[in-house]
């Protein structure tokens, strides 16, 4: 199920800005990726131009390849609808759709594509759930609003809707910022048992989150304000921690700047 | 609670003594005397305000209360009544009034919601902006301008007759703009993250759309619709100059005359007879019921919309 993305000389830009240059990097398959760096520094960006969110955004565009698995996602004639459903994503904010019970929204990936039969749904339902660590809390209000769940619980609940598309990869950007440390928790517990079967990426400002979950780690930084970020360093979160190549990157784990 | 509140007595004259280098003493006169007088400005203005809505509510029941109790009043038209002989009823305005507003409904709904959803969620640059500018240019119509316009399209140009369906499309052209501007701030009021999140399950834009972004917004655009429509029930304009009034019951809207409760009013207004005078306050009661009951309408579905803060 999982597969792995090849980032090649990948710039971006928000219509004439350019806010990251040159990024080139590897992201295994079955593992956690985590992208570090000071804010403003792109590594959200660059997580968002993975699936191709990023070109949501009037004015964003990029250059470069990122290849899953060998395919080239800005290919020509690829569809970006196509590749969100292979990649899927889990946003820093929880965003449960507000007009759907729990079952709706964690079958609201099928539903919208096209899926009609209802046995089939609830299994995927069940399956997402339990797969987010969701189902004992839930399974006795799953015709209750997403939204009236708690901050934590909507969470697991978006990664829930995330999975049940069964994608291929599983971005994550700053998931549990929005969130108490046991709901963080709780999520880091699931980040960890996710990657048995998908390739998962997380962004992240908790550079202890990142040393936690993470098999790799990159770290971006930006040269000054203005300037595009860049990707300075990526390397297993061992290294990046323990030894790193870059002074940058001592520098920013040690707590010296940013 | 008498326990917590020395507790609370203690704490606070610690912090009073704290403070008491700094003069805390009593109220200041000056402030008094100020806070009353802007006390009464506000209550004064609020009830003079007031005034001319209770007075013309006042009006209207105490004239034409009378007539909303008779049964005849909701089954019968004015057919073969004339200005000096009491009896009949206003079957015939209201139901004109409220065909004419669904058939406006029908036409403007669909454009002003589409329109809406065009300016928010695909609207970029020159068309978008000139779009939108037509719309403000639109509101700001008035009703008699918009309704010799059609007259001069419909009557002029075509050499149509003066009918229920050209009533309807000036009211249409008063009220699509409505619509567009109630629907467009609706749908900026969903939050982003929702349309990102349909994208990011790969769910194609038109579909998120339909799917998520328009029934997230649904009250909202409901009541927009609803108060809309009050507003539109209420103009009196395209129906003096494209709407003759009948004593009938009619409902077609391409041939004849059909009556409404506006041109009912302005009918009966010029018999200076007692049974006329009362059904003027009575179709004026009536109209002012259907709006409210309109206005309600839109708070109830705002109050049991699916989405809840």
């Amino acid at each position: 199920m999982a597969k792995r993305i090849d980032v090649k000389d990948l710039d971006i830009y928000y219509g004439k800005f350019k806010a990251v240059e040159g990024v080139t990097m590897t992201v295994e398959p079955r593992s956690v990726t985590a992208f570090i760096g000071p804010s403003g520094c792109g590594k959200s960006t660059v997580l968002r131009t993975l699936n191709r969110m990023h070109e949501v955004i009037p004015g964003g565009h990029v250059d470069g390849k990122v290849l899953l698995d060998d395919q080239d996602l800005y290919a020509p004639n690829m569809d970006p609808v196509a590749v969100r459903r292979m990649i899927g994503m889990v946003f820093q904010r929880p965003n449960p759709f507000p007009t759907m019970s729990i079952r709706d929204n964690v079958a609201a990936g099928l539903k919208l594509n096209g899926m009609k039969n209802k046995k089939q749904l609830d299994e995927v339902v069940e399956k997402s759930l339990k797969g987010a660590n969701l189902w004992n809390e839930v399974k006795d209000r799953l015709d209750k609003p997403g939204a009236g769940l708690s901050g934590g619980q909507q969470q697991r609940l978006c990664i829930a809707r995330a999975i049940a598309v069964s994608p291929q990869v599983l971005l994550m950007d700053e998931p549990c910022s929005a969130l108490d440390p046991i709901s963080t928790l709780a999520i880091e517990d699931l980040i960890h048992e996710l990657k048995d079967k998908y390739t998962v990426v997380i962004v992240t400002h908790n550079m202890q989150q990142a040393a936690r979950v993470a098999d790799n780690t990159a770290f971006f930084n930006l040269a000054a304000t203005g300037k595009p970020g860049k990707l300075v360093e990526m390397n297993t979160t061992q290294k990046m921690f323990n030894n790193p190549d870059e002074k940058a990157t001592e520098d920013y784990i040690s707590g010296r700047f940013g | 609670m008498s326990t917590l509140d020395t507790a609370g007595g203690a704490s606070a004259a610690t912090t009073r003594s704290e403070y008491a280098s700094g003069d805390l003493g009593g109220k200041s006169a000056g402030r008094e005397i100020k806070n009353q007088i802007a006390r009464i400005v506000v209550w004064g203005c609020f009830l003079i305000a007031c005034v001319p809505l209770v007075w013309i509510l006042g009006s209207a029941l105490v004239k034409g209360g009378h007539m909303l109790l008779s049964p005849d009043w909701w089954s019968h038209s004015q057919a073969g009544i004339t200005a000096r002989r009491v009896g009949g009823g206003a079957v015939h305005a209201i139901q004109g009034s409220l065909i004419q507003a669904l058939v406006t409904a029908l036409i403007s709904v669909p454009i002003g919601v589409m329109t809406a959803v065009y300016l928010v969620e695909y609207g970029r640059g020159k068309l978008a902006r000139a779009v939108s500018f037509m719309v403000d240019i639109l509101t700001g119509v008035p009703s008699i301008v918009a309704a010799l316009f059609v007259y001069a399209v419909w009557v002029t140009t075509f050499g149509f007759q003066r009918v229920a369906f050209a009533v309807c499309l000036a009211l249409m052209l008063l009220m699509v703009p409505t619509i567009v501007r109630s629907t467009e701030e609706m749908l900026k009021l969903v939050p982003n993250e929702l349309r990102e999140a349909s994208y990011a399950l790969g769910v194609p834009k038109w579909k998120t759309i339909f799917k998520i972004v328009l029934p997230t917004a649904f009250s909202g655009i409901v009541t927009g619709i609803l108060l809309g429509l009050a507003r539109v029930m209420g103009e009196t304009a395209p129906l003096l100059i494209l709407g003759p009034y009948t004593k009938n019951i009619a409902t077609n809207l391409f041939s004849g005359n059909m009556a409404t409760l506006p041109t009912m009013i302005d009918r009966d207004r010029t018999e200076a007879l007692q049974p006329a005078i009362d059904r003027v306050w009575g179709a004026a009661l009536t109209l002012i019921l259907i709006i409210l009951i309109l206005n309600l309408l839109g708070r109830l579905v705002a109050h049991f919309s699916k989405v809840r803060n």
